[in-house]
């Protein structure tokens, strides 16, 4: 036993651990909420919008850092819209409550 | 300056809480009632995600940046605010396709300076593989979601690529087996070399995008729920992709979650349809839409009037409305709420029963009713309401077909063993289709021949719309 783990194998770490929590989570969700799900997870998976900003960023600007710039513009459409579209959506799953019980 | 304060040990903790914020807004999920805070974590998970990155190039061109975020941000909130939630699965293919090409972009970025990311330069061989992956998924992802698109939002008149009906050739299994042998081929060149292989990464990426065109042509409109599910966690695993080769763990945690879920939510949708995940991929599904109805002509079906079928509903004591997609392109959510209050005022205790792919995509019609102000108490999943089938006095059955068909019962039928909502169980069953054309199974259902059920032909929203005028 000796020398450092390599930086892939505590990718694959995370990554294993990672799907082990998403099924889990992803299963206890209500299926009456699964096109927000949907909405939700792609803005999420937007976050590449993090690697597209360390991308862009570089000083002397060259051919990456501008696919950088436009890979952090899509992205943006994506957080964005998955977001405030998810949010519309549960809001009508929300107001129905209070008028129901004023209905009956 | 935040910049030269943080080490690469907080951002990575930064992140660190950032991913725990997108399981918890995963889990918020769970319930209608939680479902909002965790979408707040979800926003605050990605405003910590991108402020620490931002932090990290703040003396780098940070301005760039703000400017694409801004026009970016504007845009997609947008189109948020004006879409029409019968086109959510469109607009959810737009945003698939996005993060494809976005992961597709950094990856080219990466394998152009990889220095702006922290990874070795030149990249080492494990990076590229990974690199590799991410690009092919992401490239797979954008084509592809460009071609669902296409096929939801029904272009396919303007673009044949685009048609609802698959688009089949002879040999197209090979052709893709090929191409796929190909690029994986030219990835292998690309990450065994040892300096940039741009050659044949541009090839590998180029066939890719081929690819995604020609796995997605193939699959009918009837499998939509199924592919816009399977991109869903093909942007996901591209991301996933991405943060392998930039060593970045945020990347690797959302990108699998996501790419968890669209797994999870395509295998519910087959389960739903009674298909096998690669029957689906396969395609050529519903090319026979339409045709087997011909049977049909011998029996005979009752029909009677939306003043009729209002009559009946107004004086049963319990009555469960089927939406189906028919429904949805009516645009009768409104029409079919109006009508639900009004029979509850006089007493009648209505439910909806959804069946898992009533709509285009998992959970459209639970949206659809929720826009129209149905309360969820009174929306009901297939197995929470099958039971109560046989002691209900009314079914009414909008748009729906082959999830209410019978058939599915019978040894040998094409849709037998497909879980299926027990119509055919109730007292009376009153049907509204605009023909006795077959749905997307090609399939005869013989509910619409039996003694108890009336049809009741029309638009939806134009039938629906008279009964609520005729329950007074």
């Amino acid at each position: 036993m000796s020398g450092t783990v390599d930086p892939t194998v505590l990718n694959l770490v995370v990554f294993v651990l990672a799907v082990f929590v998403g099924y889990h989570v992803i299963w206890n969700v209500t299926p009456a909420l699964h096109t927000p799900l949907m909405s939700v997870t792609n803005a999420i998976s937007s976050v590449v919008m993090v690697g597209a900003i360390l991308a862009a960023g570089p000083n002397d600007p060259d051919f990456g850092s501008i696919l950088g710039v436009i890979a952090v513009g899509l992205a943006a459409v994506n957080v964005a819209g998955g977001f405030l579209v998810t949010q519309r959506m549960l809001e009508m799953f929300k107001k129905k409550q209070p008028k129901a019980k004023g209905g009956k | 300056m935040m910049a030269p304060a943080m080490s690469a040990n907080q951002i990575t903790l930064l992140y660190l809480v950032a991913s725990i914020c997108f399981i918890l807004a995963l889990k918020g999920l769970s319930s209608p009632t939680s479902a909002r805070r965790g979408n707040a974590f979800g926003i605050a998970g990605m405003a910590i995600a991108v402020l620490t990155t931002l932090a990290v190039i703040a003396k780098g061109r940070i301005d760039w940046v703000l400017l694409a975020m801004v026009i970016g941000g504007t845009i997609g909130a947008f189109v948020a605010r004006r879409v029409q939630m019968t086109q959510m699965p469109e607009l959810v293919a737009a945003m698939h396709s996005l993060v494809g090409m976005a992961a597709v972009l950094i990856a080219i970025a990466a394998v152009n300076n990889p220095s702006s990311f922290g990874v070795p330069d030149p990249l080492p061989t494990g990076n590229k593989l990974e690199l590799f992956i991410g690009t092919f998924v992401g490239a797979i992802t954008f084509s592809g979601s460009v071609i669902a698109f296409g096929k939801l939002a029904g272009l396919g008149k303007q673009f044949r690529l685009f048609s609802s009906a698959p688009v089949v050739f002879p040999g197209q299994h090979m052709v893709n087996l090929l191409l796929a042998l190909v690029m994986i081929g030219f990835g292998a060149a690309f990450f065994l070399a040892a300096d940039k292989a741009w050659g044949a990464f541009a090839i590998m990426a180029a066939i890719a995008f081929v690819l995604g065109v020609l796995i997605i042509i193939p699959i009918g409109g009837a499998d939509m729920p199924v592919v816009i599910s399977m991109l869903n966690s093909y942007s996901g695993w591209a991301a996933a992709g991405i943060g392998f080769s930039l060593n970045n763990s945020l990347l690797i945690v959302a990108g699998s979650l996501v790419g968890s879920s669209g797994a999870i939510l395509s295998y519910i949708m087959c389960k739903a349809m009674n298909r096998s995940f690669i029957s689906v991929i396969l395609g050529g599904f519903g090319a026979a839409e339409g045709t087997a109805a011909a049977g049909a002509g011998d029996k005979t079906v009752r029909s009677g009037s939306a003043e009729d079928a209002a009559f009946m509903m107004a004086n049963a004591e319990s009555v469960i409305i089927v939406p189906g997609y028919g429904l949805a392109v009516a645009r009768a959510q409104h029409a079919v709420a109006e009508m639900t209050e009004k029979l509850i005022a006089k007493g009648v205790n209505v439910r909806y029963a959804i069946h898992p792919v009533a709509g285009r995509m998992p959970g459209h019609m639970n949206v659809l009713l929720a826009e129209a102000e149905v309360p969820y108490e009174e929306v009901f999943e297939m197995d929470d309401i099958n039971g109560e089938f046989g002691t209900t006095d009314v079914v009414l059955v909008l748009g729906a077909n082959d999830v209410v068909n019978p058939l599915a019962y019978e040894k040998g039928s094409a849709i037998y063993g497909m879980p299926v909502l027990d119509v055919h169980k109730a007292r009376t069953v009153l049907v509204n289709k605009r023909s006795m054309a077959s749905g997307y199974a090609g399939l005869d259902n013989p509910l619409f021949y039996m003694d108890k059920t009336m049809m009741v032909f029309g638009d939806a929203k134009k039938v629906v719309e008279e009964i609520v005028k005729a329950i007074d």
